[in-house]
């Protein structure tokens, strides 16, 4: 394990100070004109294009500007960061990331600068830590499910459910659910790990899961992917902006929100102590809070709707309450011990390797 | 050479005093808020702390041979309180090897007990608990060292809150004392109040006692005063007394020294002699004269100091004077009388009243022009005697000036300046107002009495 940390640390080393690096980010766009008098970069580790929308409308606003996105994984980028962080140098001006609990580190660790404004002050407590860290996006969850293999009934609608459908031996849902697998990705384990804070449902699910020979996998594509195409018939823990996403153009995915609980997750910024132009970063934070950035947000589903007769998603329970929200807390300290997280995996391993 | 300052006032001193006790005050109370709500806020956040510990330390257990830290999240939840400090935490041997948590977090200074103790995460003040724990398994005797600390934002909030709020109540309480310190200064400060306006609404010529009910303080002060007052008064009585035993004494001799004088004029055959003597007679006549008035003066006083005011009509005042005065009057000329059809009664002394009136006419008669009048009019509730004479007159301030015992100012006061004296005498005994007019062709002297109220007199003429 610290091996293999070491290694990573190493390539993003290298990432820094070398152009030859493959490692480092996933994908670059360049928004904006060229012969821009001001630059903004982006590190994040959300798809290019779900943040399209969001940057072109804060473009249009802010024409004088020019914006460098850059895609990374969250644990390069969240290693990346940290290295920045504690040299001070080759920062970005927003660090942008899903991985809410290593941003909570980051920001634990002094790497990010304070600001407040009225946009920022309208946040919950939930999502401004500090007033460092700020959670942009809404984004549950979810459970798919392959739109023509299963029918209405056999659709589990909570973890209840599921667990109660894996349960027969011949059950049809045997060997045909999947998740993230919580050792390779980061958000698989945030999820995992909250979810055994919420509620006993997650060690019964964890049984469940190992008797029936549940599938851990890699990333949110591959698994909306299997399910498509009906390799899979279950994907649990999904996350919702990409379930939505696709759902929209591909009719056999179906996407609903767990009724006892839904996760939600705000993916969060901060804006690095020793950004290059934190003015401008600030202007983009308040940008993408303002109604007109949360409308972006809303269009790529980073922003899911749960009422009204827009509604993104159905939550089969009806109660808002049963959405449950990552808080922005040193709480999610806890989850990244070393200690904590080798119990936790050795436990997760045990449920889905015996048989 | 600079005038001397002015002593202080009371109040300013006793405002200052109150000042002087809520500044103090204030900064006492300020001083202890601040270093009790430190106090309060490190005791309550350290506690927190310490549960944090407690809770991580506890959940270190020994498995397969290695010491594995099971962090509760409970532990975090507790920290979250102070929601946005930042945390750090270490478990580790006590020699010193990291189990998890920060490397970076050191060591407090002694390892054996429990202990708090302060210091920085990443540049920011902090505060720290370390906490021992002693295991003592087969295959692993020593102790670990759990390491616990945040930053210090909660605690200076709550700190600082108790501040305000003490500051809030202190401004209260302050408000509170100034107004009770006005209070206190505005009653203990009336009595001296009563006192000076009591003194200065006294008649000029008022020595009596004071008999005002003052606090123990001023009791002091005030017999004092009717101390000094009662030796001027019997100072004043003995001169009375004397002058008037002196005239009455000077009478005879005077008479006796007039007639001789007289004698001696018409018997003298020198005329140089005769007007030497002729002057002599004249200066006793004004000796006489004057006896008469001082004796006339002693007289008036002595009444007026016996107090016994009996209801009369002002008219018969008015009557009785002219009646007097009329052997005064030059020939041809007589004093005309204007008198009410009904009675004025007032409380008066009529020996007193006709000695004023007497002389107030006598002086008309000397100085002013004729036609000479006196006369008693009623004014709503006000009884007026005037005496009036179409001369040049004085002016109001020049009649004061004269009107004061013995002067000696020449014009129209009396022989030796004694007659308006006795009038203004007279009137205070009365509790009489005199008004002095002078017109274009008319000049009058007005004694102005309150009525009797309830009493309609029964006219003696009727």
């Amino acid at each position: 394990m610290i091996k293999s940390m070491t290694l990573v640390i190493l390539i993003a080393f290298a990432c820094v100070t070398s152009s030859l690096c493959v490692v480092a980010q996933e994908d670059v766009a360049q928004f904006g004109r060229s012969d821009a008098g001001q630059s903004l970069l982006i590190r994040s580790t959300t798809d290019i294009a779900a943040f399209a929308p969001l940057m072109n409308a804060f473009l249009k606003a802010n024409p004088e500007v020019s914006l460098r996105y850059e895609q990374w994984g969250s644990i390069n980028l969240n290693e990346l960061s940290a290295t920045n962080c504690h040299e001070g140098k080759g920062v970005a001006d927003l660090v942008i990331s899903s991985a809410v609990d290593l941003q909570t580190k980051l920001i634990n660790d002094g790497c990010a600068q304070p600001y407040v404004s009225s946009f920022t002050s309208q946040l919950p407590e939930t999502q401004n830590w500090r007033n460092e860290l700020f959670g942009l996006t809404y984004e549950p969850a979810v459970i798919i499910y392959n739109r023509l293999l299963l029918t209405a009934d056999q659709i589990p609608r909570s973890r209840f459910d599921l667990i109660d459908g894996l349960r027969p031996l011949n059950s049809r849902l045997a060997g045909r659910v999947a998740t993230y697998d919580i050792e390779e990705s980061g958000l698989g384990y945030l999820f995992a790990f909250i979810d055994s804070q919420q509620a006993n449902t997650f060690g019964r699910l964890m049984e469940a899961f190992g008797r029936s020979g549940a599938v851990a996998t890699c990333c949110s594509a591959e698994i909306i992917d299997a399910v498509s195409y009906g390799s899979y018939l279950i994907g649990y823990n999904v996350l919702g902006s990409y379930a939505l996403s696709r759902a929209e153009t591909d009719p056999n995915i179906g996407v609903l929100a767990p009724a006892d609980y839904t996760l939600v997750l705000s993916r969060s910024a901060y804006i690095p102590r020793n950004a290059t132009n934190s003015a401008l970063a600030k202007r983009f934070l308040d940008f993408a809070l303002s109604p007109a950035g949360r409308q972006a947000l809303r269009e790529t589903r980073l922003i899911v709707n749960f009422s009204g007769d827009d509604a993104d998603i159905d939550l089969p329970g009806g109660a808002a309450a049963n959405l449950r929200l990552i808080p922005l807390s040193p709480r999610l300290l806890v989850g990244l011990d070393q200690h904590k997280r080798r119990i936790f995996l050795d436990l997760w391993r045990q449920n889905l390797e015996a048989k | 050479m600079r005038a001397p300052r002015p002593p202080i006032s009371l109040t300013a001193r006793l405002a200052f005093a109150g000042l002087l006790i809520v500044v103090v005050g204030g900064l006492l109370v300020t001083f202890l808020a601040w270093t009790y709500g430190q106090r309060a806020a490190q005791e309550a956040f350290d506690r927190l702390l310490l549960g944090a510990a407690d809770q991580i330390s506890a959940s270190i257990r020994f498995s397969d041979s290695e010491l594995l830290v099971d962090l509760p999240t409970t532990a975090f939840d507790l920290l979250a309180l102070s929601r946005n400090d930042r945390v750090v935490y270490r478990v580790a041997r006590a020699t010193g090897e990291t189990l998890t948590g920060y490397d970076q977090v050191a060591f407090p200074d002694a390892l054996n007990s429990q202990q708090f103790y302060d210091g920085e995460i990443t540049g920011e003040a902090a505060r720290f608990v370390a906490l021992p724990r002693y295991f003592a398994e087969r295959d692993f005797s020593g102790s670990t060292i759990t390491i616990v600390g945040h930053t210090r934002q909660a605690r200076n909030a709550l700190a600082w809150d108790i501040m305000q709020n003490a500051w809030f109540i202190l401004l209260l309480a302050g408000f509170g004392m100034t107004a009770l310190a006005l209070f206190a200064i505005r009653s203990a400060l009336e009595p001296l109040r009563r006192v000076s306006h009591h003194l200065l609404a006294l008649d000029p010529d008022d020595l009596a006692p004071i008999a005002l009910n003052v606090p123990r303080e001023l009791t002091a002060f005030i017999t004092a005063f009717n101390r000094f007052a009662g030796r001027i008064d019997r100072q004043m009585q003995v001169m009375q007394d004397f002058i008037a035993d002196s005239a009455h004494q000077l009478r005879t001799p005077i008479a006796a020294l007039r007639a001789t004088t007289r004698n001696a004029v018409e018997d003298a055959q020198n005329s140089e002699v005769k007007h030497e003597l002729e002057k002599i007679d004249a200066q006793a006549v004004r000796l006489g004269h004057l006896t008469d008035q001082l004796l006339s003066h002693a007289l008036v006083i002595h009444r007026a100091d016996a107090g016994k005011l009996v209801p009369l009509d002002l008219r018969q005042v008015a009557i009785d004077s002219v009646d007097i005065v009329d052997v005064l009057v030059p020939k041809g000329q007589h004093i005309r009388l204007e008198l009410p059809e009904s009675p004025l009664m007032i409380d008066g002394d009529t020996l007193s009243l006709v000695e004023a009136v007497k002389n107030l006419m006598s002086n008309a008669l000397n100085h002013g022009e004729p036609p000479f009048e006196i006369e008693v009019v009623k004014i709503d509730n006000t009884a007026r005697l005037h005496v009036r004479d179409h001369g040049a007159g004085v002016s109001a301030a020049g009649w004061r000036q004269n009107a004061r015992r013995f002067s000696r100012e020449p014009g129209r006061s009396g022989v030796g300046g004694l007659g308006l004296a006795i009038v203004r005498s007279v009137a205070l005994a009365h509790g009489a107002q005199i008004e002095v007019s002078k017109g274009s062709d008319a000049f009058q002297v007005t004694l102005v009495f309150s009525l009797k109220q309830d009493v309609t007199g029964e006219d003696p003429y009727d």
